[in-house]
């Protein structure tokens, strides 16, 4: 195999392929999608999900889902809609500061319970998405925040521009960035892929299996608590049902993303296009005038393809009995053994 | 450490132990019927009207649909698998009837309908599943959006009304003052009571959830057996739409909306454990009881329906933290 239909055969490659084909395929019917105006739509409407789904990739790498990432988004923004309507005068960085401090509080609740506990992850988020959920009604009173009891500064900035490019969509490079800093270059990040691949082997080897599921868990409520604050500052309004659903547009995006929920494989371009993949597909809609109610079916359309066609690589363990035998039979053939332990692995 | 240490002893086969009260003190359902108890004491003491048989009876309507996706999805969890797109399943199910409806097909056919899609939609997501091996959260993370589009695309803003009465009263009818849905219910307990627990059916299921691989050694059709699970979801969800469309008389596009997770709720909250290869139809119910009563009495105590969602949420993580708090503190190896 050259090295050429190897990077080919990379998903994050296909994905980017596949990607580009279908903003082709809109430009074709709407050339005004490609205008820089209807790009930084783009971007900026995306770039929440894309934080999100950054973190959720972490938590997913471990084999684990966090459900309540919605729930704890819609619980600090309404908070922070609170503390920046009753004490206008706090600094902004005051404001960041709490609902990031609040989504961290939340995520590591998550994380005490499946860390330390090890309770399944998606029992505990299922449980703690509708506690979060119940408790913005509880801190609300069931009353809406809206934009005219926040201030301008407080609404403003997510969509104040920096180098020609909103803060939010900043905020998305950034937390690439360092999710790409945090999988590619770090001890903690090349534990997570440990611990998704075989837990057993990774507690063998002495990774610290409940530090690391503590931490992936509050991380991910850390990034709820600050796209909490920015998506009620981009909307301009606090209510209960905000984001209600989210969590699975989030994992959505993963799965086109290329990241298995089996645990341990998944990267951040994959997660940032699978991001992107969503976005362009709300964003294209009342371009080239389809009706919004067709967003749904498309979007499940796309992820029922996507996972058939990332299917046809990563089969389960459990129903491939025979093949997993075969594998181990050609394995005492010569072959690399790098090729070997990874398929062995993968199996 | 503790899950190391714990390894060997999964492997060892002992003999079944003999009958014990301190056994039977100690098991899922023993605790759930005692809060049971616990809310009906409370309640009754707390509340005027609680034990009101006309309320009672109304109570049931809550909670007879979804418990009926509940007693298949037990069966599919149990055998590790879950079904995300129960509810858009539902939804997917209910436009079918409505379209039907229009077209003049008689009450009996309408529900044919409702039950035949929801087979399909099951049959579509098991064959996803077994063939191409995807896990189930992942395809019916896919399908649950794929249905409900469907429905929506249908609808759009739009809503299917004006159902005959002859389908309405399987929905709002009674049978000697009990609700009908709620004997539907009752009569599906025992069916799904005796395929789980009186069945080589039921025996095989528990072998695929604790572990698939022997039980495809053992000679089980693992994957046909899942993929009649998903069918057989499918089928309750359909029959869950048909009851919802008689008893509310219209279908809208955000029909059911968010079941999924309160079936899977009282699932979780039965003692079935989601790793798979536990779990009994008598939890599950007492889960459906328990849940039921909650909320009725928080309704009869005038609590906003939000708050429920926190009562609900509260005693899913207290009764499964619980448990292995009790287990931590007694040095034992946190189970589930």
């Amino acid at each position: 195999m050259t090295r050429w239909t190897a990077w080919l055969r990379q998903r994050e490659v296909q994905l980017a392929f596949i990607l580009a084909l279908l903003i082709a395929v809109i430009a074709l019917r709407a050339p005004v999608f490609l205008s820089a105006r209807s790009i930084d739509n783009l971007l900026t409407d995306s770039a929440i999900l894309v934080m999100m789904v950054l973190a959720q990739m972490l938590v997913i790498l471990t084999r684990g889902i966090d459900l309540s990432v919605a729930a704890n988004l819609a619980l600090c923004g309404m908070v922070s809609a609170l503390i920046g309507k009753n004490f206008p005068g706090l600094p902004l960085a005051f404001v960041l500061i709490a609902t990031m401090a609040c989504g961290l509080a939340l995520g590591a609740l998550n994380g005490a319970l499946i860390g330390l506990l090890r309770l399944p992850p998606i029992v505990v988020t299922l449980g703690s998405m509708s506690v979060f959920r119940g408790a913005i009604f509880v801190l609300s009173g069931g009353a809406w925040v809206s934009s005219h009891q926040m201030t301008a500064s407080f609404i403003g900035f997510p969509l104040e521009r920096l180098f020609g490019l909103t803060h939010l969509v900043w905020f998305a490079v950034a937390a690439a960035l360092l999710g790409w800093h945090l999988t590619r270059n770090t001890r903690f990040g090349r534990e997570l892929y440990a611990i998704g691949n075989d837990p057993v082997s990774a507690r063998y080897v002495g990774v610290p299996m409940a530090r690391r599921l503590f931490s992936v868990y509050a991380l991910s409520g850390l990034v709820a608590g600050l796209c909490g604050y920015l998506w009620v500052a981009r909307y301009a309004v606090a209510f209960t049902e905000i984001a209600n659903g989210f969590e699975l547009s989030v994992i959505a995006a993963c799965v086109i993303g290329g990241i298995s929920i089996a645990g341990g494989v998944g990267s951040v371009l994959g997660a940032v296009l699978g991001a992107l993949f969503l976005g362009v597909i709300a964003n294209a809609l009342p371009v080239v005038q389809v009706s919004p109610f067709w967003q749904s079916a498309i979007t499940g359309t796309v992820i029922v393809v996507a996972v058939v066609l990332n299917a046809r690589e990563g089969k389960r363990a459990g129903k491939q009995i025979l093949l997993r035998h075969e594998s181990r039979v050609e394995s005492a053939t010569p072959t690399t053994p790098g090729a070997t332990t990874a398929r062995e692995v993968r199996a | 450490m503790s899950e190391l240490t714990s390894g060997p002893a999964k492997h060892r086969i002992a003999d079944g132990a003999g009958f014990g009260w301190g056994r039977l003190l100690r098991r899922w359902e023993t605790l759930l019927l005692a809060v049971l108890a616990l809310v009906i004491v409370v309640g009754t003491i707390g509340l005027r009207d609680f034990l009101d048989p006309y309320n009672l009876a109304d109570a049931t309507f809550n909670f007879s649909e979804k418990a009926l996706i509940a007693l298949a999805m037990a069966l599919l969890i149990i055998v590790r698998e879950i079904d995300i797109s129960v509810s858009a399943i539902i939804a997917v199910a209910s436009v079918a009837m409505g379209y039907a409806n229009t077209q003049g097909v008689p009450p009996l056919g309408l529900a044919l309908i409702g039950l035949g899609v929801g087979a399909l939609c099951g049959a579509f997501n098991g064959v996803l599943v077994t063939r191409l091996g995807i896990p189930s959260i992942v395809v019916t993370i896919g399908t649950m959006s794929l249905y409900r589009g469907i429905a929506l695309v249908v609808l759009g803003d739009q809503a299917y009304t004006n159902y005959p009465p002859a389908l309405s009263d399987w929905g709002q009818g009674y049978w000697a003052g009990i609700p009908r849905e709620f004997v539907v219910l009752l009569v599906f307990v025992a069916l799904f009571a005796l395929l789980l627990h009186g069945t080589t059916f039921g025996r095989r299921l528990y072998a695929i959830g604790s572990n698939p691989v022997a039980a495809r050694f053992s000679g089980i059709r693992v994957d046909r057996i899942r993929l009649a699970l998903f069918i057989l979801v499918g089928t309750m969800s359909g029959l869950a739409a048909v009851l919802l469309t008689a008893r509310i008389g219209s279908t809208r596009p955000n029909i059911a909306l968010g079941w999924e997770l309160e079936a899977i709720t009282m699932v979780i909250l039965g003692g079935v454990s989601i790793a798979g290869g536990a779990g009994t139809i008598a939890g599950v119910l007492l889960a459906v009881f328990t849940l039921g009563m909650v909320t009725y009495a928080l309704g009869l105590a005038n609590v906003p329906g939000i708050i429920m969602t926190i009562v609900i949420g509260a005693l899913l993580l207290v009764t499964i933290t619980v448990p292995a708090l009790l287990l931590r503190w007694r040095g034992g190896a946190p189970r589930r």
